[in-house]
C-alpha cells in the first residue's frame, strides 16, 4: 500500500473567521459529487503547497457525518508553530483548489456505550462537533463539558448550546470556572464511555483521574495529536534508499524524508497511528521522542522512532528507510 | 445483456454446475506449480473484464440459487445470522456498500434510487422492490445486515474496531469452510484465531491485525484462500458436520471428477464509513474436477500442487482421506509439459 490514504480533489467553498484565533474552511469536491461518508471523530490530512514546501496537516472533520456535500475543518492560528496554520489563515481563499486525504478515524465512538461523556479543551472541540451531530441523529445519550479561555474564544460554544441545550456545559478559564472532574467521573451511570480532546495537560489530568477513580482503560478514549515541534537541525542517513538528509529547524523528520523523495506510510502525522514507525540502525546521540505510539520501553531502547513528531540531537543517526 | 441465472442446488441432488464461461472465469488460486502459505494480500481494485474481479462485489450465474440455499440454512438455523446491538450502524454501512456496488456493476439486475434518506431498491433476479428510510430499521423486513446479505453472495463478517483490536460482533455465515459464527460471536481477533497452530508463534496474527486495523476507507484489500469440498455443498459448517463430514469417505476413482470440488474463497476487507468497523466478505467459488480439467493448464498445475503439498497442509485442509485417489486421477491429465506463468487458463 502506498503512503497515506486515497486523495480527494477539492475546492475551498468558503472561509469563515469564527473568532480572533479560529477560522473555518469548507471543502467541496471539484467534480460536484458527494464526499465520502465519515464517522464522528475522523480527520483528514490537508495538503498545503507552500512555495517549495508541501505541508501535510491533519484536521478533525467537524461537520455532521450526515451531510457529505461538504467537509468543514476549523484551524486555530498558531503564531509560534511551524507555519501550517498560518498558511491556512493567510493563503487559503474561497475558490482555491486543494487536495485532502480520505477521512481516517483514530478517535472513534465506542458504539456499545450507554452514555458518551465528552470533555473538550479549546480547539479540541472539533471532533466532538461531528460526534455530537452523529449521536444526536441516532438519539444517542451524550453530555459535553467544554473548557475555553474566554467566552469569545469558546469556538462554537453558542452553536452547541443552541443545538443541545443542557447537554452542553461550558467552563471559562477567565471566570475561574473549572470542571469538577472527580465529582463528574464519580457520578456516571454504568456503561459510560469517556472521551477527551484538548491540550496534553488536560488529557493527562483526565486520564489520571479516571484511572484513580477506577475507570477501565477500555472506556477512556483520547485524541492526542501532537503537532511536530521545531528543534535544532540534524542529519540523518537513510540506509535503504542510500540518502543523507538534513532535517531543518521547522521541518519534521518525516517531512525531510518525504522531501528526499522517500515515502514512508502515514495516517495521522501526529504520533498516534503507528504507520510511520521506523527502525533505527545506528545512532550516536539522544532521541527526543514526542509520540504516543511507542511504549516507554521502546523509547528507552533507541531502536525505533516515529519520524512524524520525534527528533534527534547528536552526531549521527541511521534509519531503515 | 444480463446474467442467465442457473436453477440448481447445493444439497441433496447437487445439481450445481458452472457454465463454460464461468469455468473460464473461475478464480484459480495457483500462480505456479506449487503452493505454500504467503501473505498474499493486495489492493482490491477492479480487474480484467470477464474475470471475477470485473466488479468489486461479484454477482454470477449462481446468485439466485445461492440465495435460495442461504434462506434454507437460515430457516433451519437462525443463529447463522447475528448482530450484537451496537452493530446496527455497521449493518447500514454494509447495506449501502452492497447496494451501491451491485447496482453499479449490474444495472440490468439491480437499481438503487436515493432521495435523501428515502431509498428505493430494486432487485430483479429475486423479485424485490422495496422503498425504505435509510437508518430506520422499522422500514425494512429484517435488520439492515440481514436484509442485504440475504441478497448478496458470500459470507459477511462485520468486525467492530476498538481498543486496538477487531471484534467479531456481527455476521451472516452460511457458506463457510468449517467455522461457526455462533461460536465466534463477540470474540476478538486473537480469540477467534486461537485454534490455528504455528501462526501465533510466527507473529503472523499480530502483523495481520496491524494491517487490518489500518485498512482505510476507499482502499479495500483482498486475498485468495482455498480448500477442497466433496460435493458442491456451500454449507460445510461445524453445526452440520454430520451431514458433510462423511462425504469425504465416498470418493472413488470413478467419481473423483464429479464429487471433488476446488473451493476458493475471495476474501476482501473494507473500512465501513459510519461505524468505522471493517467488513470482511468471504465469497466462495466451487468448481468440480471434471470442469476444472477442461483447462489443460489448470489440470497439470493442480496435479503438481496437490501431489507436492506438505503433509501438514493436506491434513489441515481435510484432504487426507482422498488425496491419493485425487492425485492418481489428475496424474493422467499431466503430460509433464510446462505451465505458463500466472493464474489464468491458456
Amino acid at each position: 500500500m502506498s503512503t497515506g490514504t486515497t486523495k480527494l480533489d477539492v475546492v475551498v467553498s468558503d472561509v469563515i473567521p469564527v473568532n480572533e484565533l479560529v477560522t473555518r474552511f469548507h471543502f467541496r469536491r471539484r467534480d460536484g459529487q458527494l464526499l465520502p461518508t465519515f464517522s464522528g471523530g475522523a480527520h483528514v490530512v490537508v495538503e498545503m503547497r507552500d512555495g517549495e514546501r508541501t505541508r501535510l496537516n491533519p484536521y478533525s472533520l467537524m461537520g455532521s457525518p450526515l451531510d457529505t456535500r461538504e467537509y468543514t475543518i476549523s484551524v486555530r492560528r498558531d503564531d509560534v508553530g511551524r507555519g501550517g496554520s498560518l498558511f491556512m489563515h493567510r493563503n487559503v481563499r474561497p475558490g482555491m483548489e486543494m487536495v485532502i486525504s480520505y477521512p481516517v478515524n483514530l478517535f472513534s465512538l465506542d458504539l456499545r456505550a450507554r452514555k458518551h461523556l465528552m470533555l473538550a479543551g479549546g480547539i479540541g472541540i472539533t471532533p466532538f462537533m461531528a460526534q455530537t451531530a452523529q449521536l444526536a441523529a441516532e438519539g444517542g445519550n451524550f453530555e459535553l463539558h467544554y473548557t475555553c479561555r474566554t467566552a469569545s474564544l469558546g469556538t462554537y460554544a453558542d452553536v452547541l448550546r443552541e443545538r443541545y441545550d443542557r447537554r452542553v456545559r461550558l467552563y471559562h478559564d477567565d471566570r475561574d470556572e473549572r470542571i469538577e472532574l472527580d465529582r463528574l467521573l464519580s457520578s456516571q451511570p454504568l456503561g459510560t464511555h469517556l472521551y477527551v480532546c484538548g491540550p496534553s495537560g488536560m488529557i493527562g489530568w483526565v486520564r489520571d483521574r479516571a484511572a484513580a477513580l477506577g475507570w477501565p482503560t477500555e472506556t477512556v478514549h483520547f485524541e492526542h495529536f501532537a503537532a511536530p515541534q521545531p528543534g535544532a537541525p540534524f542529519d540523518v542517513t537513510l540506509a535503504v534508499s542510500g540518502k543523507t538528509i538534513r532535517v531543518g529547524e521547522q521541518q519534521s523528520l518525516l517531512e525531510a524524508i518525504e522531501a528526499a523523495g522517500v515515502d514512508p506510510p502515514y495516517l495521522c502525522r501526529g504520533g498516534v497511528c503507528g504507520q510511520c514507525e521506523t527502525n533505527v540502525i545506528a545512532h550516536d546521540g539522544k532521541f527526543i521522542h514526542n509520540d504516543h505510539w511507542l511504549s516507554e520501553e521502546e523509547h528507552r531502547s533507541c531502536k525505533k522512532i516515529m519520524p512524524c513528531v520525534s527528533r534527534f540531537e547528536g552526531r549521527s543517526l541511521v534509519l531503515e528507510r | 445483456m444480463g446474467i442467465t441465472f442457473r436453477n440448481e442446488t447445493f444439497r441433496n441432488d447437487f445439481t450445481f454446475r458452472n457454465s463454460p464461461e464461468h469455468i473460464r472465469r473461475f478464480p484459480f488460486p495457483f500462480h505456479e506449480d506449487s503452493y505454500m502459505y504467503a501473505v498474499n494480500i493486495e489492493p482490491h481494485v477492479v480487474g480484467p473484464k470477464g474475470s471475477v474481479l470485473e466488479n468489486l462485489i461479484d454477482v454470477d450465474e449462481h446468485y439466485v440459487a445461492e440465495m435460495q440455499d442461504r434462506a434454507l440454512v437460515l430457516a433451519e438455523d437462525p443463529l447463522r445470522c447475528q448482530s450484537l446491538p451496537h452493530m446496527t450502524l455497521a449493518g447500514w454501512d454494509l447495506l449501502e456498500l452492497l447496494m451501491e456496488q451491485q447496482a453499479l456493476g449490474y444495472p440490468e439486475h439491480f437499481t438503487l434510487t436515493r432521495d435523501g434518506d428515502r431509498w428505493r431498491w430494486i432487485n430483479r433476479p429475486l423479485g424485490i422492490d422495496d422503498t425504505f428510510t435509510f437508518g430506520d430499521v422499522s422500514t425494512l423486513p429484517y435488520g439492515p445486515m440481514e436484509y442485504i446479505t440475504r441478497q448478496s453472495q458470500g459470507d459477511f463478517c462485520i468486525l467492530d474496531q476498538r481498543d486496538g483490536n477487531l471484534w467479531m460482533d456481527a455476521g451472516m455465515v452460511t457458506t463457510q469452510a468449517d467455522w461457526s459464527l455462533d461460536f465466534d460471536i463477540g470474540m476478538n481477533f486473537f480469540e477467534w484465531h486461537a485454534p490455528v497452530p504455528l501462526a501465533h508463534e510466527k507473529g503472523i496474527f499480530v502483523r495481520a491485525l496491524k494491517f487490518l486495523t489500518n485498512i482505510q476507507q476507499g482502499k479495500p484489500a483482498r486475498r485468495l484462500n482455498w480448500t477442497m469440498t466433496i460435493n458442491p455443498r456451500l454449507d460445510t459448517s461445524p453445526e452440520n458436520y454430520h451431514k458433510w463430514g462423511p462425504d469425504r469417505t465416498t470418493v472413488t476413482p470413478e467419481n473423483v471428477g464429479d464429487k471433488v470440488h476446488l473451493r476458493v474463497e475471495l476474501q476482501s476487507f473494507w473500512r465501513l464509513p459510519r461505524s468505522n468497523g471493517i467488513v470482511f466478505p468471504i465469497r466462495c467459488y466451487l468448481i468440480k474436477m471434471d470442469e476444472l480439467v477442461t483447462q489443460p493448464k489448470w489440470a497439470r498445475r493442480l496435479h503438481r500442487v496437490i501431489r507436492d503439498l506438505p503433509e501438514e497442509l493436506a491434513t489441515y485442509k481435510g484432504l487426507k482421506r482422498y488425496r491419493a485417489t485425487l492425485v492418481e486421477w489428475l496424474s493422467k491429465l499431466d503430460d509433464g509439459s510446462p505451465t505458463s506463468p500466472g493464474f489464468g487458463p491458456d
